[in-house]
């Protein structure tokens, strides 16, 4: 029994230390658990906070862009994509697509994208796997969900350009943010959220953008959505209306087909753009859906620069366009009159260099009015001469050549208006008095584009005033201010614009418009591609037929109508496209007479728009 | 050691107690507070279920009456009965834990349980019992001498042992830690000098790298590597451990309330109603509900240290405090497993987690704890009959 007893008490020894050590670690347990649910609480609140509620983001929808009779050129459809969260995936991201890969065709592109994207981006952000899902593969990834978690099929919109190819330089096109664009707008940082990036969508991408609405939700582990808690709609992007008449811009690229070049014509009255157009160009949609590399490869590698907006980052030698600028110049500076009579041999010399008429045997005598209508050079060599190149430059820029012109909406180029002072600055040489000669006749360094040419002429027509070209329609409460230039004189040379069409000896004659619509006055304009001019001179036996298409003259026309009473005023420019006269006249002309029998600028009052021009 | 030897039980020295008086003497105070836990592990599981008897509350209910009547039916037994088939019943369930060695019912990746139709059994669980039955039989008749004495330690280490190997092989981590963990208590209560758990201590430090590198699966690496740091992996591995942290941490003082965890109502928790348990009801009632939990714990363990020093017989006393520490351990690990303390090694919560075998494991327990009381003085030899004197 002793050794019983010893058992017993070393038992009650142990029993006791067993207790010591239990009581020792309930109080590891007790103290853990205060510090848990009394010292750490409340991080632990905040953080199942954080577990419970999902901020989820809501892109607004963007704002619709409509042409001036309210004709849509940029909509939003329906679009099904499918979305992968990686926060939500049950296991990797690659498993997660592997699934979605049974169901709907995936590449290895598709892959890499997604890849990239989620180390991009922060775990719950959804990022696009497919879009533009069809019916059927919608229906069947919803139908699978429980077996595809962190795939969620969201119901988006993707912009649609009903005129794609008509309206790609002028609305734009719209594409993914890349990483330079992110401004901290949470919305950028969607992924598949797309802004504008040229044209209207890019001007005018805040408005059009909205602010994007959120929700705050309450989500379960695999991010299933348990209720609302709160939502915010956010603000629809605001709605464009351009003054651009879709059926003018249609037709105007209809004229140009086959051709490269572009039209411009505005509303003399107010700026209002009412044509834009620049061809070739392309379907804006497909850089919408993510252009592929072909597409990419053929427009960027085209010699007509199909991506260019022509019109307006176009820098051509005015040629004879700019002869109207040359006269008003030597006009209000006294050194010609109405009368002044000029001699044209058909060459003149100076120093060694002899310039030639573009009419070899000459136009005898003639005064500014016959000057214009049969577009003599030598007159206007002479003239130029007289005036010198600073006065010209001076009227020029009154113009609004060599200037931006302030159109709304980006690529626009300024042209040039050399002057003396350019030179030495450029150049670091004089200025020489033939290439005064040379800007008499819109040649040598002076540059403009089409906009700027439809709206010199404009301020021509419309008696001086100094319009601003825009898209967008808007409210025209001020009054343009006036250049300071005679009424005489500007009605001089529009004379001398009229004869060129509805004189029998005007260059552009067989493109005049019938004078039940108003009649058309303008001006052709020829110009030699000066990167080949030396071989124009050495090979003048040379036919333009003969020529390659890139050493063939440009193709000019500037003109306004009604002839009394203006309200259009147009440019063409068909890049290589031989004499003035013979291609870009007819094209403004058909142009022309169609916005005169359209009425474009008039009949704005079928629009929603509360903003009216001024008639 | 004369085993099998059984003697006449007329030999008892005092007379047999009637069924009436062994009902009498059954503790209802104790089988109360087993009941409130349980009841706590209803409404837990209840609220797991959000706010639903299905699946899980209402078997466990049907479970824990049945559960009621194995206590009180135990409790009824004669203890000279448990000691005198002690070998008997060890070795019926390690033939079971082999069986599910080879034919065992797969479950997540491991062999536990043997499909009876009616009832998964989990061997294993039972081996829990078997083998604090079987040591308290061995040392009921060996000297405090003998037990100093490692000679003597032999069969009871081989007892350990056997099982102990086999549920590693399951794979069971938290079963072979349980069962060791047990196995050590009764070693340590019967005289077993200190210096050698020092010794065995050593010893397990040392093949540690041995075990990790060969018998450790990569799924229980991961759990090791994911305690010492859950923060490395928050959506692998470290998930489930922090999300139970915020789980308990955002109960704070006073709890969210019945029904409005949202970690758990929104399943951001993993194995919520079994292992994790504790953190669902910490969340809902706040540490005061976690305290009262666990002071219904401790009123049941004292209670076994009050049985364990008022019993007797050296058998009656190892087999109470031996299930005692059973009951404490489980219930320190698992607690201590969800608020981060040791690694997650897959022990429930006694008479909270949802499971059939636990459940009935625990109700045996809990019987033969009081089969211990009700039997408190009855004398009891060294064969674990009447006393030989």
């Amino acid at each position: 029994m002793n050794r019983n007893g010893d058992k017993g008490k070393m038992f009650m020894k142990r029993a006791a230390i067993l207790g010591a050590i239990q009581f020792g670690l309930l109080l590891i347990l007790l103290s853990r658990i205060y510090y848990l649910q009394v010292l750490q609480a409340d991080k632990y609140i905040m953080m199942a906070e954080s577990n419970r509620i999902s901020m989820r983001i809501m892109p607004p929808p963007r704002g619709l862009i409509f042409d001036r009779f309210g004709e849509p050129l940029a909509l939003n459809n329906q679009n099904f994509r499918a979305q992968i969260i990686s926060e939500q995936t049950s296991g990797s991201v690659m498993d997660a697509l592997d699934a979605l890969g049974q169901i709907i065709p995936l590449s290895p592109s598709d892959y890499a994208y997604v890849q990239k994207e989620v180390k991009r981006n922060r775990a719950f952000v959804p990022i696009t796997v497919a879009e533009n899902l069809s019916w059927e593969s919608m229906a069947s990834i919803q139908l699978n969900t429980p077996d595809l978690p962190g795939i969620t099929i969201d119901e988006g919109l993707t912009r649609y350009y009903p005129y794609g190819y008509e309206t790609a330089h002028l609305v734009g096109y719209v594409g993914l943010v890349a990483e330079k664009e992110m401004t901290g707008d949470p919305l950028l940082e969607l992924p598949g959220f797309r802004k504008g990036k040229t044209g209207v969508e890019a001007q005018y991408d805040l408005p059009l953008r909205g602010s994007g609405g959120f929700r705050r939700i309450e989500v379960n582990v695999v991010g299933r959505e348990i209720r609302e808690l709160e939502k915010n709609k956010g603000i629809p992007g605001a709605r464009i209306d351009l003054t651009m008449d879709i059926r003018l811009q249609k037709y105007a690229l209809e004229q140009l087909k086959n051709h490269s070049g572009s039209v411009v014509l505005v509303d003399v009255t107010n700026g209002d753009i009412l044509t834009l157009a620049s061809n070739p160009s392309f379907d804006a949609n497909i850089f919408n859906r993510g252009i592929s590399n072909d597409d990419w490869q053929k427009l960027a590698s085209d010699i007509r620069k199909p991506l260019v907006n022509k019109a307006i980052a176009g820098e051509y030698s005015p040629g004879s366009t700019f002869k109207m600028i040359v006269a008003l110049a030597a006009l209000e500076s006294g050194v010609i009159s109405a009368a002044t009579e000029i001699y044209c041999g058909g060459h003149m010399e100076l120093g060694s260099h002899r310039f030639h008429c573009w009419k070899p045997e000459g136009h005898e005598y003639l005064n500014l009015f016959d000057a214009l209508a049969v577009s003599c050079d030598i007159y206007f060599y002479e003239v130029a001469k007289r005036v010198g190149i600073d006065k010209i430059a001076d009227m020029a820029k009154r113009f609004g050549l060599g200037a931006r012109q302030g159109i709304d909406i980006p690529g626009e180029r300024a042209g040039l208006v050399p002057t003396q002072d350019w030179k030495r600055r450029v150049f670091k040489e004089p200025w020489q008095q033939g290439e005064t000669m040379l800007t008499g006749i819109g040649q040598s360094y002076i540059t403009a584009t089409p906009l700027q040419l439809a709206m010199m002429i404009a301020k021509i027509a419309n008696g001086g005033k100094d319009i601003k070209p825009h898209l967008i329609k808007r409210a025209y409460t001020e009054e343009p201010k006036n250049i300071e230039i005679s009424k005489y004189h500007l009605n001089l040379v529009k004379q001398g614009m009229t004869a060129v069409l509805n004189d029998p000896k005007g260059t552009a004659f067989y493109s005049r418009i019938p004078m039940s619509l108003g009649g058309m006055s303008g001006k052709t304009g020829t110009t030699q591609v000066r990167r080949i001019s030396m071989k124009e001179r050495e090979s003048r036996l040379l036919t333009q037929e003969e020529l390659a298409w890139e050493e063939r003259n440009h193709a000019l026309f500037v003109g306004y109508a009604p002839i009394n009473n203006p309200r259009y005023a147009i440019a063409v420019i068909v890049e290589h496209g031989g004499s003035g006269a013979a291609v870009a006249a007819p094209i403004a002309r058909n142009v022309m007479e169609k916005a005169l029998r359209l009425k474009s600028a008039d009949a704005d009052n079928n629009t929603k728009d509360k903003t009216k021009g001024t008639q | 050691m004369s085993v099998f030897s059984v003697t006449n039980p007329l030999r008892f020295r005092k007379s047999e107690l009637s069924l009436k008086d062994r009902f009498k003497n059954i503790s209802w105070f104790y089988i109360l507070i087993v009941a409130l836990i349980a009841g706590i592990g209803f409404v837990t599981l209840y609220s797991v279920a959000n706010g639903s008897m299905e699946p899980w509350a209402k078997r466990q209910l049907v479970r824990f009456a049945f559960g009621v009547g194995v206590i009180v039916f135990i409790a009824m037994t004669d203890l000279r009965v448990w000691i005198r088939y002690a070998y008997v019943l060890y070795t019926l369930v390690l033939l079971l834990l082999i069986y599910v060695e080879l034919f065992g019912h797969d479950a997540m990746g491991a062999q536990r349980w043997i499909n009876l139709g009616f009832i998964q059994l989990q061997p294993s669980e039972l081996m829990k019992i078997a083998l604090v039955l079987a040591l308290a039989r061995f040392f009921h008749g060996t000297s405090l001498h003998e037990n100093e004495n490692l000679k003597t330690l032999i069969v009871p280490l081989i007892l350990v042992a056997m099982p102990v190997i086999l549920v590693m092989k399951q794979p069971d981590l938290g079963t072979a830690v349980m069962l060791s963990i047990s196995a050590g208590v009764v070693f340590f209560l019967v005289g077993v000098q200190i210096w050698k758990f020092g010794v065995v201590g050593l010893l397990g430090l040392l093949s540690l790298p041995i075990a990790w590198n060969f018998f450790l699966h990569d799924y229980q690496k991961q759990r090791v590597l994911t305690f010492l740091d859950p923060e490395k992996d928050p959506l692998g591995a470290g998930y489930h451990i922090i999300q139970s942290h915020i789980t308990l941490g955002s109960g704070s003082l006073f709890g969210k309330g019945f029904l409005q965890g949202t970690q758990s109502r929104l399943n951001f928790l993993p194995e919520k109603h079994t292992d994790f348990i504790f953190t669902v009801f910490a969340e809902e009632f706040g540490m005061m509900g976690a305290f009262f939990l666990l002071a219904l714990y401790v009123l049941l363990i004292i209670f076994g240290f009050y049985i364990a020093l008022r019993c007797t017989s050296f058998f009656g006393k190892l087999l109470a405090l031996g299930l005692t520490a059973n009951l404490f351990f489980y219930v320190f690990i698992n607690v201590a497993m969800v608020m981060g303390l040791v690694p997650v090694v897959g022990v429930p919560l006694p008479l909270i987690s949802y499971g059939g075998t636990a459940m009935l494991t625990h109700m045996i327990s809990f019987g033969l704890i009081q089969c211990v009381y009700v039997n408190k003085d009855i004398p009891m030899g060294r064969s674990g009959a009447a006393p030989e004197n």
